[in-house]
């Protein structure tokens, strides 16, 4: 009797300090969604556009090139809009983030550049169309120095060339 | 830009170089003990200090001089130049003679002491180096050069102190090239400068019109191979200081980075970006052959030679992190030496052959470290949150690198500056420069 008072107790203290710790942790999550997954930046602070409802840009995760879900519907987008205005050319410029030897990021810069080009020409745009230019970790768009403000500056866009 | 040096060069007097002496420097280890060493001011007589505010605008060239080595000394690490209100001697009796028994009062186990006179817009600059303890002298040299050049004297008689007393060559008589960055980080303006390695006399060679990066000096410190955007291409460019010519290296199709020269100055080394794929090329400066050194889809950058010229150290991501290679300077027998926790980059082969300096980055943190050419004895010299870009003094005793600080979220306490550290992990220091800086060349001895 005694003792299964007291593991009743020690349950519900339990099952209370779980309440709160879910609801801290779902807190915090989705402040983070909002804005990164994993640390791909996925909002909109320093997005531009190409035309209404066509971003110029798409971001990448740490070290990485590989094109996310929603890059490759930005890109589609992109492409979509260039078959439609089929007299303009772009260039893809890539950029890295701060936390990387310089020589390498320009290389890692012109590496992103490139998947957004690929993924461009697949989805029928003319490559004659698409220069790439890397600006390594020279231009970012935030200046700060936390994962956020390096999720914004990993990034690929795409700028009209005339 | 950079004048030839006229400079005349006559041993008078010299002790057999190796003759035994009571005091020696070992460098090879951290020196917590520096030498307690006494620059006496130059002395310069009246008519030539006439002469020198004539030439110089100013009143005593022989005392300037003295600072520029007593400083010298000091940034080496090696030295305690003693404060100069405790000498007891004054300049040109001490250079005559020194009464030992007053500068061994004043602690002083070395003794500098020279003479100057400006005639005939020459500069004529005699000077000692006295053993204390042993009560003679170790040194006598003097040259002739135009007035202009009186810094170039500090730093030369450095070298000679230095090289006497250590038993290897120094590296004062050098400049550094570098990058001159300011504005905002967002819109950082890039000027390629260039500055006495004791951060005098520094020169801007462009003008902040398009982004310029990685600048390096050939053997001779003549020449300079960079990476310029000029009309937003990023290419290698080569620039000869003296007559400010400036070409594109090479007729590629898209961004060349990461440019080096080979150490016989024949070839340059660096990257080739082509549909998102680095590999390593070189180009022979006298018949402009290219060659493709890696063939591999992998990032490959930041190539160094050895100083024999046979073989290339180079970062790849071929096993998919950033990590350090060596393989011979025709591309064949790559093999991986960095295998520590972390991932590795720019490694720079050191002059003398036998160490490899590197960045390597390491749960948020960036460390300039050396190992050996197999990547043994890998040994972290400095911790800090972000640094890279080693460059080794021509005597290999010496690195030189960039540090960036922390920003807040707004972007404000941004900074870039140049830093050395001594292969031993002591004497790191900041290196003076007139604005922001990144990317640090050293340049070979200037006057050997």
């Amino acid at each position: 009797m005694n003792f299964s008072k007291s593991f009743r107790n020690t349950f519900l203290v339990i099952l209370l300090s779980l309440i709160v710790s879910a609801c801290a942790t779902k807190k915090t999550t989705t402040t983070v969604e909002g804005q990164m997954q994993g640390d791909v930046y996925t909002g909109t602070d320093t997005v531009k556009y190409l035309a209404d409802g066509v971003p110029d840009r798409v971001f990448f995760a740490t070290n990485e090139s590989i094109l996310t879900t929603k890059s490759r519907d930005t890109l589609r987008k992109q492409a979509n809009w260039l078959r439609e205005n089929s007299s303009i050319n772009v260039v893809v410029e890539g950029h890295a983030d701060e936390r990387g030897t310089r020589e390498y990021n320009l290389a890692l810069g012109e590496r992103r550049a490139n998947a957004a080009k690929d993924y461009l020409i697949t989805y029928g745009i003319s490559a004659d169309r698409i220069s790439v230019i890397s600006y390594g970790k020279e231009r970012p768009v935030d200046s700060g120095s936390n994962p956020l403000s390096w999720s914004k500056n990993r990034r690929s866009v795409t700028v009209k060339a005339n | 830009m950079i004048r030839i040096i006229n400079l005349f060069f006559f041993i008078f007097f010299l002790l057999s170089a190796k003759a035994y002496s009571l005091i020696e420097i070992d460098i090879t280890r951290g020196n917590l003990d520096p030498l307690p060493i006494a620059v006496s001011p130059l002395f310069q007589d009246d008519n030539s200090k006439r002469n020198s505010i004539n030439e110089l605008k100013i009143e005593n060239v022989g005392s300037e001089i003295s600072l520029v080595v007593e400083n010298n000394l000091k940034i080496s690490g090696l030295f305690n130049p003693l404060s100069k209100e405790a000498f007891l001697q004054k300049p040109d009796i001490a250079h005559l003679k020194p009464r030992f028994e007053d500068w061994a009062l004043i602690k002083a186990q070395a003794l500098i002491t020279g003479k100057v006179t400006i005639e005939d817009k020459k500069l004529k600059v005699e000077f000692r180096l006295w053993d204390i303890l042993a009560g003679r002298e170790m040194m006598a040299l003097a040259f002739t050069t135009v007035p202009s050049n009186w810094r170039r004297v500090g730093h030369i008689i450095s070298d000679k102190v230095y090289e006497r007393l250590t038993g290897e060559k120094g590296y004062f008589d050098t400049r550094i090239i570098y990058v001159s960055e300011e504005g905002p980080k967002t819109a950082r303006v890039k000027k390629l400068a260039i500055m006495d390695q004791d951060g005098f006399n520094t020169k801007y060679l462009t003008l902040g019109n398009e982004l310029v990066l990685t600048p390096r000096f050939n053997p001779t410190s003549q020449m300079v191979t960079y990476l310029s955007y000029f009309k937003n291409l990023p290419r290698v460019y080569l620039l000869d200081i003296e007559t400010g010519t400036q070409e594109v290296v090479g007729d590629f199709p898209g961004m060349t980075f990461a440019p080096r020269f080979s150490p016989d100055g024949k070839k340059i080394i660096m990257s080739f970006a082509k549909d998102g794929n680095s590999d390593i090329y070189t180009m022979d400066l006298e018949n402009r052959i290219v060659e493709r050194i890696t063939n591999h889809p992998s990032i490959d950058t930041s190539p160094s030679y050895s100083p024999d010229n046979r073989f290339i150290t180079f970062n790849s991501d071929r096993s998919g992190f950033q990590q350090i290679y060596v393989m011979k300077s025709d591309g064949s027998n790559v093999k991986r030496i960095s295998f520590g926790k972390g991932l590795y980059g720019t490694p720079v082969w050191s002059p003398r052959g036998d160490l490899i300096a590197f960045t390597k980055l390491h749960k948020g943190k960036f460390y300039i470290g050396v190992m050996r050419t197999d990547g043994s004895g890998e040994r972290l010299l400095t911790e800090n949150y972000y640094q890279e870009a080693p460059s080794w003094s021509p005597n290999g005793r010496v690195l030189i690198f960039y540090r960036e600080t922390k920003s807040n979220d707004k972007g404000e306490g941004f900074s870039a500056k140049l830093w050395s550290i001594d292969l031993t992990g002591y004497n790191e220091r900041q290196v003076q420069t007139e604005t922001d800086a990144s990317d640090p060349s050293w340049s070979s001895l200037l006057s050997n």
